[in-house]
This record gives structure tokens, C-alpha cells and sequence, in this order.
């Protein structure tokens, strides 16, 4: 018995001496700012670009404050985490951090003291970048002007707030390792393969994620709920009634809007801001590698005959106003939603073909009716205007009556009460 | 702090971004011709282009137009004399007035959209657009009309 007890502990010690030595990662040696002068003009706009396509300023940028100098909160079910502060100021921001203390953090969260990062910062696509473009995001970050700003506390509760405890994460969930070219695949399919699936971190929304916050690599793309939204599917059980092919995958990356699936709006708006910065050619092959992942070519396409079917029930029901939510719908929508020539206007969404009519959870849909879309999102330059003054009762009417009568799937339950649940998030945040 | 162009002239106001468009074009802006009506977006009177684009200012919050083009009825045309406005008068279209302005902003919208509109298209696109003293047969016959007009100059 004894002996057995010995043996336990020391298989204890052992397991615990395995694991810190795995959670232990040295301190990298400060340093002194390197001057601007020191990083190449074209090697800070490569980074630029890099850092516009990863979104980098939408988290480390708090509402009104300082580019990239940290503060944003971002929810999650662990408690609220403050983004840091990556200009290069030395004491509260990346300034005394070398080129392999920054390297470490992208490609494997951690931070040049030696502590883990949380998993709020996506590493886990980061750590496929190549190392040239972590050097053009390091020479880009190094040359913003520097903003004295301490990080703020995070609220998450123990033992989560354990940053060796990130190492067991890791261990779980985490592989380090540069992207993996797909030799079966084209070179454009993976350059948008790398794209997505690092720098642009397409998964950190669009992948579920297990009870400790990692991604389900099984379910890559099946879609999630990120901040009071629904982050679509991106493989084939994706419900648009049009296949995301590789053509309107394009227009919708590019232009924010795609006439056969509808607008970019909430988290995903921010998504084509940042993309905007990269060449056609890069959005080209982030469309190739999406509409292979999506099953595009299997779907049937948006030929004119679907096309003319579509809008010949757009007419049909133009007309029927006896029905409260068809009078409903006729006054406040229709107006812009209306499609009566032979062409779909992308500017005049085509709701029997709009993704968020077609999920099974109404959260977009009711998103967009209450709050609408701003001039800068989506199509740029027009407005969705904010049903808000609408009751909760009237705008579950026009999504049930949209849902009834542009799609054959089964109605959304509780309609009424998920307005009111969305309206609440919305109000609690300002 | 919001700026945009209205009627081609570049502003800045400074209001809470949720005040309503509306509110802004009239009480600071001081151009009275949009006009308010239910408030809620549900009669059409406070129609403008946003973009180019007819939108109800009183449910769009200023904030949304950061950037963007607005055009009021003032702006619609520097001579009061676009086509929809033409046929408007020739027909004599309104009889109280007040929904004109905006009547006459979703058709000129319309139009753009559909060159040559059906009864059904004008029906679906105009329906949002009250108008209590009833003069829709009115209005539907100076739609068709601003369209033979446009069609035949381009």
C-alpha cells in the first residue's frame, strides 16, 4: 500500500514537473526601440496591409482611443479581456520586444516576459504566418507612433486567470507549425488557404468552439454565434438558396455586399474594411479557396430562370395587403426590397435570397431590422435605417412573414422574445 | 461629431449619433422641405437619398450617414425642374401637399431603378408613401409621365 502511495506521488511530482517545465517559457531580453529609419519603407507596407487584413486594429483599438493601444474589452464566456497595447511603447506597449519576442507571441502566444496569451488572441491561426510577413507586421508595429497606455485589469475569474494554465490549453488544443501547403491544390487555392485560415483568422468567427474556448477542428467553417450575431456557415451546410461561388464570394469581399446573398453587417463589416487593403489578386484566391470549401460547383447556380422565379413571387406578393404582416412589410420594406425587373439590383436586397432569412437561428435578421446598416458598411455610401421604434411584436411579424413566405424552412420559435432579448444585448452595450 | 455632403455642400454636426437624420436636416441644417410624418418610418413624408438611394430620415440615425451623400427635396434638382418635379406640377399632383416632398424623392429614386415602371411596380416601390388626401391616381400618372420624359431624352 505503501509503495502504491509512493508510486502515486511520484508519478505527481513527475507529471507536475513535466508540466511546468512545458508552461515555463523563459523571458525574452528587453530592448531599446529600434528609431523607425532602422525598418524598410516597403517592408512597414507590407505590414500594413497584413495588419489591415488581420483586423488588428479592431481589438487592440478602444472606441475612441489610440490606434492600437489597447483597451478594447471583448466578452467572453470566461469574463471580459482587455486588449493590449502593441504600439512600441516601451514600458506599456510592444517597444522593448525584439523581432523574436514578437515572432513567439504570433506563432505561439506567448508574451516576451515568458507568460502565455489568452486564446482571445487568435495564435492559433497566427502561428501559420509565414515568418517573412510576421517580420513586414513587426517592422509595421514598430513604426506607429507610440501611445503611453498600462493594460487594463482583465475581470476573469480564477483559475482561469492562471496564465500557466494557458500551457495545458495548448497542449489540448494548440499546434504550432507554419501553413501547410496542399500540393493537390492549385497555388491560388492556397494562397487563400493561407489567407483565411492565418492572418485573416476566417475561423476565429465562423468554427464553433468546444467548452474551453478552442475551435472544433472537426466542424472547420459549420458556423457559430460570435457577439450577438451569427457568424453563417462557410462549408456546405451553408442555407443560401444561391451557392457562394467563387463570383459572388468575390463582389461580397470586396464590395461588402453580393446581390445573391445580401449585405456584410455587424462584426462582419469590420471584416471588409480590413480586406480592403489587400490586391484583387488576394481576394480572388480567398474566393477560389471558399468556394471549394462551401462545395460551390455541387450547388445549383443563379441561372436567369431561378432568377426570374424569384422575383415573379417578389411581384405575386406585392400586391396582397390584407394580411396585417404582409401590410406590414409592404409599407416599411418594400419600398427598398422590391425587385421587379428581370435583374436582381444589389442595392434593392433581395430578401428571398438573403442568407440571414435563410438561417436557423433569426439573430441577423433581427439585428438588422432593429439597428440597420451604416453608410460605411455593407454597400458603402447607402443606409438600412433602424426599425427600433418598432415594438417587439411588429418586427417578429416581419421576420416570421419573411421567413414564411421567401423560404420553405420551418418557422423561427419565440420570435417575440429573441427581439426582445436582441433589442436588451443592444441597449446594455451602449 | 458626424459630417457628410448635403446637397453637394459638406457639413458638420455636432449631435448624438442616434439623433434622427430628420431632426438634423430641419432643426440644424434648417432645410424645412422634408417633412415629419408618423416618425417611425412606416408613411414615407421624410424620404431623402442617401447614396442616391430614397431613405427614411426619421428612423435613420446620423450617425449611419457618416461620409455618406444625402440629397433633400431642396437639392433634388437646382432649378426645382427634374423631370418627376415637372410632371408633378404639370398634373397638378398635390392637393394638400404635405407627403409631396417625399412622394416626389421615392419616385425620383424609383425611376432609376425602373426606367419604364409597371402599375405593379410603382404599387410595390410607392406603397410606403401616404398620402391622406388621396391622391394617388394623380401620382401614378406623373410617374409614368417623368419616365416617358427621361426615357425620351436619353
Amino acid at each position: 500500500m505503501k509503495r502504491v502511495l509512493i508510486g502515486i506521488a511520484v508519478v505527481g511530482v513527475l507529471g507536475l514537473a513535466g508540466f511546468g517545465a512545458l508552461a515555463w517559457k523563459p523571458a525574452i531580453a528587453p530592448i531599446t526601440p529600434p528609431a523607425p529609419s532602422n525598418f524598410p519603407p516597403d517592408l512597414v507596407a507590407r505590414g500594413e496591409i497584413l495588419a489591415s487584413a488581420g483586423y488588428c486594429g479592431e481589438c487592440h483599438t478602444a472606441k475612441g482611443g489610440q490606434p492600437y493601444a489597447g483597451g478594447y474589452p471583448m466578452v467572453t464566456p470566461f469574463g471580459t479581456i482587455y486588449s493590449t497595447n502593441i504600439t512600441p511603447d516601451p514600458r506599456t506597449g510592444i517597444g522593448a520586444w525584439s523581432e523574436a519576442a514578437f515572432r513567439r507571441a504570433m506563432q505561439d502566444g506567448v508574451a516576451r516576459d515568458g507568460s502565455h496569451l489568452l486564446p482571445a488572441f487568435p495564435f492559433d491561426h497566427f502561428t501559420k504566418l509565414s515568418d517573412a510577413d510576421v517580420s513586414s507586421l513587426y517592422a509595421y508595429f514598430m513604426t506607429r507612433p507610440a501611445v503611453d497606455a498600462p493594460a487594463q485589469q482583465n475581470t476573469i475569474p480564477f483559475p482561469f486567470n492562471i496564465r500557466a494554465l494557458q500551457a495545458g490549453w495548448k497542449l489540448l488544443f494548440f499546434r504550432s507549425g507554419r501553413y501547410d501547403p496542399q500540393p493537390a491544390q492549385s497555388a491560388q487555392w492556397n494562397r487563400g488557404a493561407y489567407l483565411a485560415e492565418s492572418i485573416s483568422h476566417c475561423g476565429a468567427c465562423h468554427t464553433p468552439r468546444n467548452l474551453m474556448g478552442a475551435e472544433k477542428r472537426s466542424r472547420s467553417f459549420a458556423g457559430a454565434a460570435i457577439d450577438n450575431w451569427i457568424a453563417p456557415p462557410l462549408d456546405n451546410s451553408n442555407p443560401s438558396p444561391a451557392p457562394w461561388d467563387k463570383d459572388e464570394l468575390f463582389a461580397y469581399l470586396r464590395t461588402g455586399v453580393s446581390r445573391f446573398h445580401g449585405s456584410a453587417a455587424g462584426p462582419m463589416a469590420p471584416v471588409i474594411h480590413g480586406l480592403s487593403k489587400l490586391p484583387d489578386a488576394d481576394i480572388e484566391a480567398i474566393a477560389v479557396y471558399f468556394a471549394d470549401v462551401d462545395g460551390a460547383t455541387n450547388r445549383p447556380a443563379m441561372d436567369p430562370a431561378a432568377i426570374r422565379q424569384v422575383l415573379a413571387g417578389d411581384r405575386l406578393r406585392a400586391g396582397l395587403q390584407y394580411d396585417p404582416a404582409t401590410r406590414l412589410y409592404t409599407a416599411a420594406c418594400a419600398s427598398c426590397h422590391y425587385n421587379g425587373a428581370d435583374k436582381i439590383n444589389p442595392l434593392r436586397p433581395e430578401l428571398t435570397l438573403n442568407t440571414a432569412v435563410h438561417l436557423d437561428d433569426p439573430t441577423n435578421l433581427i439585428q438588422v431590422i432593429l439597428n440597420g446598416i451604416d453608410a460605411k458598411d455593407g454597400a458603402v455610401g447607402v443606409v438600412m435605417p433602424a426599425f427600433r421604434h418598432f415594438g417587439d411584436a411588429d418586427i417578429a411579424r416581419i421576420a416570421a412573414y419573411l421567413r414564411a413566405t421567401r423560404t420553405s424552412k420551418a418557422s423561427w420559435p419565440d420570435l417575440e422574445k429573441k427581439v426582445a432579448t436582441i433589442r436588451q444585448q443592444r441597449s446594455s452595450q451602449e | 461629431m458626424t459630417k457628410f455632403t448635403i446637397n453637394g455642400r459638406a457639413v458638420t454636426v455636432d449631435v448624438e449619433g442616434d439623433t434622427p437624420l430628420l431632426w438634423v436636416i430641419r432643426d440644424d441644417i434648417g432645410l424645412t422641405g422634408t417633412k415629419f410624418g408618423c416618425g417611425i418610418g412606416m408613411c414615407g413624408a421624410c424620404t431623402i437619398h442617401v447614396g442616391g438611394r430614397a431613405t427614411r430620415s426619421c428612423i435613420t440615425p446620423v450617425a449611419a450617414v457618416e461620409g455618406a451623400e444625402v440629397t433633400t427635396i431642396e437639392g433634388l434638382d437646382p432649378a426645382g425642374a427634374h423631370p418627376v418635379q415637372q410632371a408633378w406640377r404639370e398634373l397638378q399632383v398635390p392637393q394638400c401637399g404635405y407627403c409631396q416632398s417625399g412622394q416626389i424623392m421615392q419616385a425620383a429614386a424609383m425611376l432609376k431603378d425602373f426606367p419604364s415602371p409597371s402599375d405593379e411596380d410603382i404599387d410595390a416601390v410607392m406603397n410606403g408613401s401616404l398620402c391622406r388626401c388621396m391622391t394617388y391616381v394623380r401620382i401614378r400618372a406623373a410617374i409614368k409621365q417623368a419616365a416617358a420624359v427621361v426615357a425620351r431624352k436619353s
